[in-house]
């Protein structure tokens, strides 16, 4: 047979160095369209996810604490305290504060870190509830909350605070707050991002205004509205606050 | 070296492969820590795995950075071949079988998306590092990207696991990454094109 009636092989390409560097540039560009990407098939890829599950049991969230230790909560011990510019102030056991008007909620979690959980329920108390036997002065314009994990601290203001869905939980999905949920009780804020719903609460204080808090203090937003900057206008503020301190 | 066997991996190569799997299995289990709610609270300790995790991963990189130097010309040699794809890797992508050379190319390819994953797994790392104590290197899609390559590289890891620790036909390569050599019939068999030094 004649050699030119044989099929030449094509010379070998250099595919290798354009999957590397397609993977690289695609990883990279990522930063700017996975976020978006990732919430447009996360509903789709849910089957996976849900098969994931039992390996990797995350349930959406990841934990983030800023000091060496998680806070224990010891039941005997632990007081939730509302001081500052009140005309009373209290201290909470764990059990008077659950027997204050208990509300319930589901809303989404969101971290300013790019993860989101949905359709959390919680269980707790309006905040409104908490700070009516201490009275809160008609100086106070702020709540500043205090983590058992020192030196957390974030600040809202009391319209941010006065949010219909803004409450003191102290469960979740549930059962009594876990442990690396913020036990026994923790803020939620759900218009906010998530470093704005203090953990292991064990003080509320408040105060003429809002400042910067743990993270405000390292650049970010003090009012972490998610999706941008949100102002509730004068007029749309919410009023429960407003009642209590007139009354 | 025993007879009929023959060198398939130089000192060089199976040292970065190793500092790879090694810094890959301690970065995955420090990072499960954080990432996993459960182990989260049984450590308690982020703060501590968070850095271990960071400058463990530095570490990491720099190790391999240091083998890639080490390498030299031997390991750019090595990258030409992981590089270079000719029909026959095409055809056996396709599942048609043909003869391979000293790397298949399913092995090409997982050698080159583990090599951009170091660079990737590195880039969204520093991001999160520092963007927990400086804005400017925070985005919404790091996590995502660093998640996600833990979740692609968990695919790849189970695969080759499964290939050099269980499957009977190509269980002997495990042979060639740990001593260096592999049997000579299992060399013609599997890498036909190979002609071994």
């Amino acid at each position: 047979m004649d050699s030119s009636s044989v099929p030449e092989e094509p010379e070998p390409r250099r595919y290798g160095r354009r999957l590397f560097l397609v993977t690289v540039a695609g990883g990279i560009s990522s930063l700017y369209w996975g976020k978006a990407a990732w919430d447009h098939v996360s509903g789709a890829i849910s089957p996976v996810a849900d098969a994931v599950a039992p390996i990797l049991p995350t349930g959406g969230w990841r934990i983030y604490t800023i000091s060496g230790h998680m806070p224990v909560f010891d039941p005997a011990t632990w007081r939730l305290k509302i001081g500052g510019l009140v005309e009373q102030p209290i201290s909470l056991t764990y059990d008077e504060l659950r027997t204050l008007p208990r509300a319930e909620q589901v809303s989404n979690f969101h971290c300013v870190t790019g993860w989101s959980v949905d359709n959390v329920h919680w269980g707790g108390v309006r905040i409104a509830d908490v700070l009516a036997r201490a009275r809160p002065q008609a100086t106070g314009h702020a709540l500043r909350f205090v983590s058992m994990e020192v030196p957390y601290v974030d600040y809202l203001t009391l319209p941010q605070a006065s949010l219909p869905d803004v409450m003191l939980a102290y469960e979740m999905d549930g059962r009594p707050l876990p442990r690396e949920h913020g036990a026994p009780v923790r803020l939620i804020i759900p218009d906010m991002y998530g470093y704005k719903s203090v953990k292991w609460l064990q003080r509320i204080d408040v105060v003429p205004r809002a400042v910067d808090g743990y993270w405000e203090n390292l650049g970010y937003d003090r009012d972490a509205w998610i999706g941008g900057s949100k102002a509730i206008p004068k007029n749309e503020w919410p009023q429960p606050f407003q009642k209590e301190r007139t009354a | 070296m025993k007879a009929g066997y023959v060198p398939r991996f130089s000192r060089v190569e199976r040292l970065l492969h190793w500092v790879n799997a090694v810094g890959f299995f301690f970065l995955l289990g420090t990072g499960l820590i954080l990432y996993l709610p459960r182990l989260s609270m049984l450590v308690s300790r982020r703060q501590l795995i968070q850095s271990i995790h960071f400058w463990g991963g530095v570490g990491w990189l720099g190790a391999l950075a240091a083998v890639v130097l080490l390498g030299g010309r031997r390991l750019l040699a090595t990258a030409r071949e992981l590089d270079s794809f000719d029909g026959d890797d095409l055809r056996w992508l396709r599942g048609r079988g043909s003869p391979q050379g000293r790397f298949n190319a399913g092995q090409k390819i997982n050698a080159i998306l583990t090599a951009a994953f170091a660079v990737l797994f590195g880039v969204s790392g520093l991001l999160l590092w520092f963007g927990e104590e400086d804005t400017r290197y925070r985005f919404a899609s790091t996590v995502i990207l660093h998640d996600g390559l833990m979740y692609v590289s968990l695919v790849l890891v189970v695969g080759h696991l499964y290939l050099t620790l269980i499957h009977p036909a190509t269980r002997h390569s495990l042979r060639g990454m740990t001593l260096g050599n592999v049997r000579g019939d299992w060399a013609t068999r599997h890498h036909a094109k190979w002609r071994p030094e």
